[in-house]
């Protein structure tokens, strides 16, 4: 055996063929293509929204139309084609369901095939004593099915599909929505604001603990269809809450946009916890196809001591761009950032964060972990940033690139603005190749060259690994091709 | 009746082209404690690597029969689910996995391969808890990452450990005995003993210094030069090395 053989072990190991790549056969109800006035309007009524909302998107698109493409990011954007594309799309409209047994089969067989069936998480969940997981199954741009809904009210949590909470909630969802990320932010959230399709709305009320994780699952499932999720978590004094938010996509031969939009609104010591599995189609061998992901998510730590935790896990999408963000307003308010992001093939990613410290005594920790692969790109982009009458402020960063074969890149670019000299800023960046011992290592001791690679990306993704929920541990590690953590301890 | 457990016949082997193995051959029957002793540069962890089947290590001529099976037929993994075991002069570090995942991820792959059931992580941290007590090692180590800040006795100690996990027909040992303290040395040697002092298991011991024989009575002794093995004998070979060095005894 040579050398040049388990490299290319290493790499057809990490470059496994996308397994979930299926499209299943649902009637679509599509707004016409392009993107205009009518379109919003379209789909504004599509949706029974209120005058009110329609003005908003209206807003929205008109300050669009004004936007100047991105340019700084370390992508290789293909030119976009805005009226190429569908901007909505629904499953047939069906009378109102009372419970998962009156959703489509086929909507129920597509979330089997991804290993996530909801049947079996309602048995779950319906154990006495079990712990329990709320899926807000997104199918496509509508919410077909809610569960627990009626559990959450109990406890005084708001779960619910942001086009409902439109109409139940107006009053908060005025309030909140376009509070943290403003339509004008950028080019992609002020589109997203314009033609959100749907999206989750999470209101925790103060003092409570919300009873269980909080999970949506999203899926694309229309060519040509973008997907314009919008999410909106808003956390009252003193309140907790873990939301999990899981992606997968058929295999698709056209590119795909997707932009969406996550703002998380903490107050006085409020925890938000929020988790990412995103597993976008990100194109064959070739980069052909995969999905484009402009995201834009970013938390308010508005109260004292609130605390917004992300973690992301980004294996998918052929163009990734997305930096979970936290403003740290709040005195004593925390921010944290764990991210593993792999790229392989022809992928691209430029992924981070921002720690906006405003608040005195407000700490961040941002941990990145990026694998390279095949002739991937993978950037770290992240900002620090230390207003001037923030006192004390914390921020700890590291990033670790690991690279695999020689053809793909790793950047990290570390952008650090302090203006208050009482602030405590590190960085670390590590940057290391798998190397020909620990794969030997491992092969001599029984695991092939793709057990061998898993387990050894799996030690390296490690620190962010174990930050996710245990319902989403399983799927992460899964996306990573790894198998199951030993039981150690 | 004893069989070979290993036949090396008319080895040839390079790095980068660099001829290093030269028409070596050797057996090992099962049973059997064989050292293999040798200055530096004589071959000796190229012969442990080529075994192994460590990638850059090009055999360019001879054959290798393995228990029956031709092992050059064989991917590294496949070697070890046979019932090859390779301890490693200088393990490696991989951060983050522990080693208690390594090892069962690694022994449940091998079982696999023949066909056997995956032990259960309880099962699995029996076992480890009782090969670790064997070689006097804190089973808390294990949970650790695999060799990650672990002194080199320690990094010996547990290979001798994942001896006794994979529990091998056949240990290549390339100098387990390198940069070992007397107390890790009597350890080191006490292990290989219990666990593969038995009629049906072998050990390739490859060594530069006589010291770690004196622990590990060999039931013969070759030594290697200019990638063949030019003399064998009995265990007194080694003490004869030891003292006349390799100089005279390879001339």
């Amino acid at each position: 055996m040579t050398e040049a053989v388990t490299n290319r072990q290493a790499r057809d190991a990490i470059a496994k063929d996308y397994e979930w790549g299926f499209s299943s056969a649902i009637e679509q109800e599509f707004a016409p293509k392009g993107l205009n006035e009518d379109t919003v309007r379209f789909i504004s009524a599509k949706k029974n929204e209120p005058q009110w909302m329609l003005d908003w998107r209206l807003k929205a698109y008109r300050a669009w139309l004004e936007m100047e493409e991105i340019d700084w990011a370390k992508l290789d954007i293909p030119a976009i084609d805005y009226q190429d594309a569908y901007y909505y799309a629904a499953p047939k409209a069906k009378p109102k369901l009372g419970s998962l047994d009156e959703v489509d089969p086929e909507i129920l067989r597509v979330y089997e095939k991804l290993g996530i069936p909801i049947e079996e998480q309602k048995v779950l969940a319906g154990v006495e004593g079990a712990r329990k997981v709320a899926v807000d199954a997104v199918f496509d741009s509508v919410s077909v099915a809610t569960t627990f809904r009626e559990e959450l009210l109990r406890a005084g949590v708001i779960f619910l599909s942001i086009s409902e909470a439109i109409k139940e909630y107006p009053d908060l969802i005025k309030k909140y929505l376009g509070s943290v990320v403003p339509q004008r932010d950028n080019l992609f959230a002020c589109l997203n604001a314009a033609v959100f399709s749907d999206g989750t709305f999470v209101y925790v009320p103060e003092g409570v603990r919300c009873p269980m994780e909080l999970s949506t699952y999203f899926r694309i499932n229309a060519e040509n269809t973008g997907q314009f999720e919008r999410t909106l978590i808003v956390a009252e004094k003193g309140s907790y809450v873990s939301y999990l938010e899981g992606c997968t996509a058929p295999m698709r031969d056209e590119n795909q946009l997707h932009a969406a939009v996550v703002e998380i609104y903490a107050h006085e010591d409020a925890e938000v916890k929020y988790s990412t599995v995103q597993n976008w189609y990100p194109g064959d061998a070739e980069g052909k196809g995969g999905i484009f992901n402009f995201v834009t998510k970013r938390a308010m730590c508005a109260g004292d001591r609130s605390k917004v935790s992300w973690t992301q896990v980004e294996t998918g999408s052929a163009i990734t761009w997305k930096y979970p963000s936290c403003i740290l307003k709040g005195a004593d308010s925390v921010g944290e950032f764990y991210s593993v992001a792999l790229t392989n093939n022809r992928q691209q990613a430029d992924t981070g964060t921002k720690m906006v410290h405003i608040g005195s005594g407000s700490r961040s920790t941002i941990v990145s972990k990026g694998i390279s692969a095949g002739h991937s790109n993978n950037t770290y982009r992240g900002l620090v940033k230390v207003m001037p009458g923030a006192e004390n402020v914390r921020n700890f960063t590291q990033c670790d690139s690991l690279l695999l074969g020689s053809e793909c890149g790793a950047h990290t670019v570390p952008y650090i603005e302090v203006r208050n000299p009482t602030a405590q800023v590190e960085h670390e960046a590590t940057t290391s190749k798998i190397s020909e011992d620990q794969l030997f290592y491992a092969m001599a001791r029984g695991l092939d060259a793709e057990s061998a690679v898993a387990l050894i990306v799996n030690g390296f993704a490690r620190e962010v690994l174990k930050q996710l929920p245990m319902e989403f541990a399983v799927e992460a590690q899964k996306l990573l091709g790894i198998s199951l953590e030993g039981s150690v301890g | 009746m004893s069989v070979n457990v290993l036949k090396i016949s008319n080895l040839h082997a390079t790095i980068a082209d660099k001829s290093i193995i030269n028409g070596l051959d050797l057996v090992v029957p099962s049973g059997e404690v064989h050292a293999i002793m040798g200055p530096n540069g004589a071959g000796k962890s190229t012969l442990a690597y080529v075994l192994g089947g460590r990638p850059g290590y090009d055999v360019t001529g001879g054959s290798v029969d393995f228990d029956g099976q031709d092992l050059f037929a064989m991917e590294p993994h496949e070697r070890a689910a046979a019932g090859l075991f390779l301890g490693f002069q200088y393990p490696v570090e991989i951060p983050g996995v522990s080693y208690l995942q390594f090892l069962r991820e690694s022994l449940n792959a091998q079982r696999r391969s023949r066909g056997e059931a995956d032990l259960s992580g309880a099962e699995f941290i029996r076992l480890a808890k009782a090969k670790a007590a064997l070689l006097g090692m804190d089973a808390e180590m294990l949970k650790r990452p695999v060799n990650v800040g672990f002194s080199g006795g320690e990094k010996k100690r547990a290979e001798m450990v994942q001896m006794g996990i994979m529990d091998p027909k056949l240990a290549i040992l390339d100098e387990t005995d390198s940069g070992l303290d007397i107390d890790a040395l009597k350890a080191v040697g006490a292990g290989i003993n219990s666990i593969m002092r038995a009629p049906d298991k072998s050990v390739l011991l490859i060594t530069h210094y006589q010291r770690l024989l004196d622990y590990v009575k060999p039931d013969r002794v070759h030594v290697l030069s200019a990638g063949k093995i030019v003399r064998s004998g009995g265990p007194e070979l080694a003490h004869e090395l030891e003292r006349e060095g390799y100089a005279e005894v390879a001339a």
